[in-house]
C-alpha cells in the first residue's frame, strides 16, 4: 500500500513537470492562470521585450477589478474614469489580451467581476487544479480542493511564457475545526478567530488544509471566505477537500465538463482527500462551538476580538501601542459600541450573493444611522444581477446605502473608493492594515452581518441582537 | 538583473513587526504599467505629510539613511499583498537587501526574482542589528553569511537556485524557457 498522503501532496505530485532537486526547485505546471490589470502589465512587457508568446492562452483568463471604478457612469459611459493611470492600466490590459490572444472579461462584460469571484462562478476553478494569479487572495480557490496561491508579477510572466512556476515544496498545516458554528456565527468569524489563534505569520511556509465538521457543514461561499483569508495567517494556500457540496456547486456552472465527462471528473475529484494516517507538518484544533462574532481592533487581521469582548491591553508592547494609537481606540475597553463612520460590504472575501443576502436580511426595514456612509459592492456583475433579481439592491438603497458595479472597491483604496482619513470603517474585506482603505483610514474587519448591524446602530454592534429582534 | 556577490553598507533600521506591503507601497501607487520610479512612493504614508512634504523624523528622510543599502526590519516584513511593487520600490530607493528574523513568503519570492536579497537571521543577530542602527554590515552571498562590524558572521538560508541566479545576474525565466521539452512532455502525457 502507498504511503498515506495529504490532499496537497496529491495535487503537488501530479503537477511536477520536473521534481525538486538539490540545485533546483520543482517545476510545477499551472492549470489555470487568472490575471488582472494591476499585476500583469510588467509581465506582458517582459514577454514583449524577449519576443516570447503566451504558451497556453487557453489556460488563462483575464479580467479587471482592482483599479476599476464602481460608479455605473464610469464603467458604462457618460463619465470618464476619475483616475487617469487606472484608465491607462485598463486600456493596457485590453491591448495585452488582444496582442497575446488571452480571453478578457473586460470592463463592460457581463461576466466581469473580482477575479476570485468569477473563477468559481464560471466553473474554471475546479478540484485538483493548480491555480495562480498575481494576487495574494488566490487562496480563495482552494475551497474547491485546488492548489491555489498568489504570485508576483515576475512569476505572472513565467506562467504566461511557460505555463510553469519554479516552486520549493511548502510544508503542510492542518486546521481542524471541530463541532458546529453557533447560530449567528459566520465563516468570516471563524477565519478571523483562526488568524487570531495562528497569528499573521503562523502559516508562513505552509499550505493549510481546513478540516473537520464545521468545514464540511459549510456552503461553497462560506468555504471560499475561509480559504480567502488564509494568506492573512501567512500561508499562501488554503484548501478544503472537495465533496458533494463542491460538486453540486460546480454542476451549475458553465465551464465544467458536461455529460459523461462530468461523471468522470467527479469520480476523479472524489479521490482528492487526505488519506487516513497522512501526516501534516503541524496542526491545530479549533472548537467551533465556542466561537462568536469576531471583529478586529488593530492594524492586522490577527488583532481580533470576540464582539462581546474587550480590546486587549498590552500597553508597553510597541506593536500594540502603534496599532492602538493608529486606531484611536482605548485599551481594555469593550469593542462593542466603538464608533462607525463607514460600512463596506463587498470584496473577494464577502462579496458573493449569500453575503449580500445576509446583509440585506439584517438591513431590511432599517435605515443606516445618521452620519454613516455605506457602500455595497457586489463581487461580480453576475452577483449584481442575481441580487437585483431578488430585490436586494432595493433593500440596500432604502436603508441609505450606495449600490455599485462590481470590483475590489473600498477593500484596497486604489480605484477611487476610499475611507476618509481618521474615519472608522466596519468592512467585510480582508485587510485592516494602516491606510489600506485610504490614507489614515481605520478599518475594523467583520462579517456582512456585523457590518450591516453596525451600520444601523452607527456603532459596533453584535448582529445577533438584531437577528433575534426580527426573527 | 545585476549580479550581486557582496553588499557592504550601513543599515537602516525599521523595527516595526509585520511591516506589510501596503506600508511599503500603498495601493494608490499601483496604477502603473512599469516597474521604475516607485522609490519616490516607498513607505509614502510614513514618509510624507498630507501635503506631500517629507516628515523629518522618519528614518528614510534622515541624513544617516542616505546611501544605505541594507534595511533591517522587524519580524514578518512583507506580509499581505503579493504586489511586486514592494521590492521594486525598495530597490528603486537604493536597497539591495532586507534583513529580518522572518520574511513573508510572497515578498521573499518576489525579492529573490529581482535580486533584492532577503536575509533571514537568528534572533541574537537581529537583536544586535536593531540596537545598532547604522552599523556597517557585510552580506556575502557566496558564503551566505552576514558579517557584523566586530567580525562575527552568521549564516543565512537561501535556496541554491535563486542564489545561483543572483550571483550570476541571470533570471529564472530563461531557465524555465529552456525546459520546453519537459513542459511539452508533461502536456502530452
Amino acid at each position: 500500500m502507498n504511503q498515506p498522503t495529504t490532499l496537497f501532496e496529491k495535487i503537488w505530485s501530479t503537477h511536477e513537470v520536473v521534481p525538486q532537486s538539490a540545485d533546483t526547485p520543482a517545476i510545477i505546471y499551472v492549470d489555470l492562470h487568472l490575471t488582472h490589470e494591476v499585476t500583469s502589465p510588467q509581465a506582458f512587457a517582459e514577454l514583449r521585450a524577449r519576443g516570447l508568446k503566451v504558451r497556453r492562452p487557453d489556460k488563462i483568463l483575464a479580467t479587471m477589478d482592482h483599479a476599476t471604478p464602481t460608479r455605473t457612469e464610469q464603467v458604462f459611459g457618460g463619465m470618464p474614469i476619475t483616475i487617469d493611470s487606472a484608465a491607462k492600466q485598463i486600456r493596457q490590459l485590453e491591448q495585452n489580451c488582444a496582442d497575446f490572444g488571452v480571453e478578457l472579461l473586460g470592463l463592460q462584460h457581463d461576466l466581469r467581476g473580482i477575479v476570485h469571484i468569477i473563477g468559481p462562478e464560471l466553473g474554471v476553478t475546479q478540484p485538483g487544479r493548480t491555480i495562480v494569479c498575481g494576487d495574494s487572495h488566490t487562496s480563495t480557490h482552494g475551497a474547491f480542493g485546488a492548489l491555489a496561491f498568489g504570485i508576483g508579477s515576475t512569476e505572472v510572466g513565467h506562467v504566461l511564457a511557460t505555463q510553469c512556476l519554479l516552486q520549493t515544496k511548502p510544508k503542510t498545516f492542518a486546521v481542524n475545526v471541530n463541532g458546529h458554528l453557533p447560530a449567528g456565527v459566520t465563516a468570516k468569524d471563524l477565519i478571523l478567530a483562526i488568524i487570531g489563534k495562528v497569528g499573521v505569520s503562523g502559516g508562513t511556509g505552509h499550505v493549510i488544509e481546513y478540516r473537520g465538521a464545521a468545514i464540511r457543514a459549510m456552503s461553497m461561499d462560506e468555504r471560499m471566505t475561509v480559504c480567502n483569508m488564509t494568506i492573512e495567517a501567512g500561508a499562501r494556500a488554503g484548501m478544503i477537500a472537495p465533496d458533494d457540496t463542491t460538486f453540486e456547486y460546480l454542476a451549475t456552472t458553465p465551464r465544467t465538463p458536461k455529460g459523461a465527462a462530468w461523471d468522470l471528473a467527479v469520480a476523479r475529484w472524489r479521490k482528492l482527500t487526505t488519506d487516513d494516517g497522512a501526516v501534516f507538518d503541524k496542526s491545530i484544533d479549533i472548537d467551533a462551538t465556542q466561537l462568536e462574532p469576531m471583529i478586529t481592533w488593530g492594524t492586522n487581521p490577527g488583532m481580533v476580538a470576540p464582539i462581546s469582548g474587550n480590546i486587549p491591553d498590552h500597553r508597553g508592547d510597541p506593536v500594540f501601542d502603534a496599532a492602538i494609537r493608529y486606531m484611536g481606540l482605548k485599551p481594555g475597553e469593550p469593542i462593542r459600541n466603538s464608533p462607525v463612520n463607514v460600512v463596506f460590504i463587498g470584496s473577494c472575501t464577502n462579496g458573493r450573493l449569500s453575503d449580500l443576502r445576509s446583509a440585506a436580511h439584517i438591513l431590511r426595514g432599517h435605515k443606516i444611522a445618521k452620519g454613516v456612509t455605506m457602500l455595497v459592492v457586489p463581487g461580480s456583475q453576475a452577483v449584481k444581477r442575481a441580487a437585483e433579481a431578488e430585490g436586494l439592491h432595493e433593500i440596500f438603497r432604502a436603508a441609505g446605502a450606495d449600490w455599485r458595479e462590481s470590483g475590489c472597491s473600498m477593500c484596497l483604496g486604489m480605484n477611487g473608493d476610499t475611507v476618509p482619513k481618521g474615519e472608522y470603517s466596519v468592512s467585510t474585506s480582508n485587510r485592516n492594515f494602516e491606510g489600506r482603505q485610504g490614507v489614515g483610514a481605520r478599518t475594523l474587519l467583520a462579517s456582512p452581518e456585523t457590518a450591516a448591524a453596525s451600520a444601523i446602530r452607527g456603532r459596533v454592534t453584535d448582529p445577533r441582537e438584531l437577528i433575534t429582534a426580527q426573527d | 538583473m545585476n549580479a550581486v556577490k557582496t553588499i557592504k553598507s550601513r543599515t537602516v533600521v525599521m523595527p516595526a513587526t509585520n511591516i506589510d506591503t501596503d506600508q511599503i507601497i500603498p495601493g494608490r501607487f499601483l496604477t502603473t504599467t512599469v516597474k521604475s520610479g516607485l522609490g519616490t512612493h516607498l513607505f509614502a504614508d510614513w514618509r510624507y505629510d498630507a501635503a506631500g512634504k517629507p516628515l523629518p523624523d522618519f528614518i528614510l528622510n534622515r541624513p544617516e539613511a542616505a546611501g544605505c543599502r541594507i534595511l533591517v526590519a522587524g519580524p514578518n516584513i512583507g506580509c499581505g499583498s503579493s504586489r511586486e511593487h514592494a521590492p521594486w520600490a525598495l530597490q528603486d530607493f537604493g536597497f539591495q537587501a532586507v534583513v529580518s528574523t522572518e520574511i513573508a513568503d510572497i515578498f521573499r519570492s518576489n525579492s529573490l526574482k529581482n535580486g533584492l536579497l532577503p536575509v533571514i537571521v537568528n534572533a541574537a543577530t537581529h537583536g544586535w542589528l536593531l540596537e545598532n542602527p547604522g552599523a556597517e554590515v557585510l552580506i556575502d552571498l557566496e558564503s551566505t553569511t552576514l558579517r557584523l562590524p566586530d567580525g562575527r558572521a552568521t549564516k543565512f538560508p537561501i535556496d541554491a537556485f535563486p542564489r545561483y541566479c543572483i550571483l550570476n545576474g541571470v533570471d529564472e525565466l530563461g531557465f524555465l524557457v529552456s525546459q520546453d521539452a519537459a513542459i511539452s512532455a508533461y502536456e502530452n502525457r
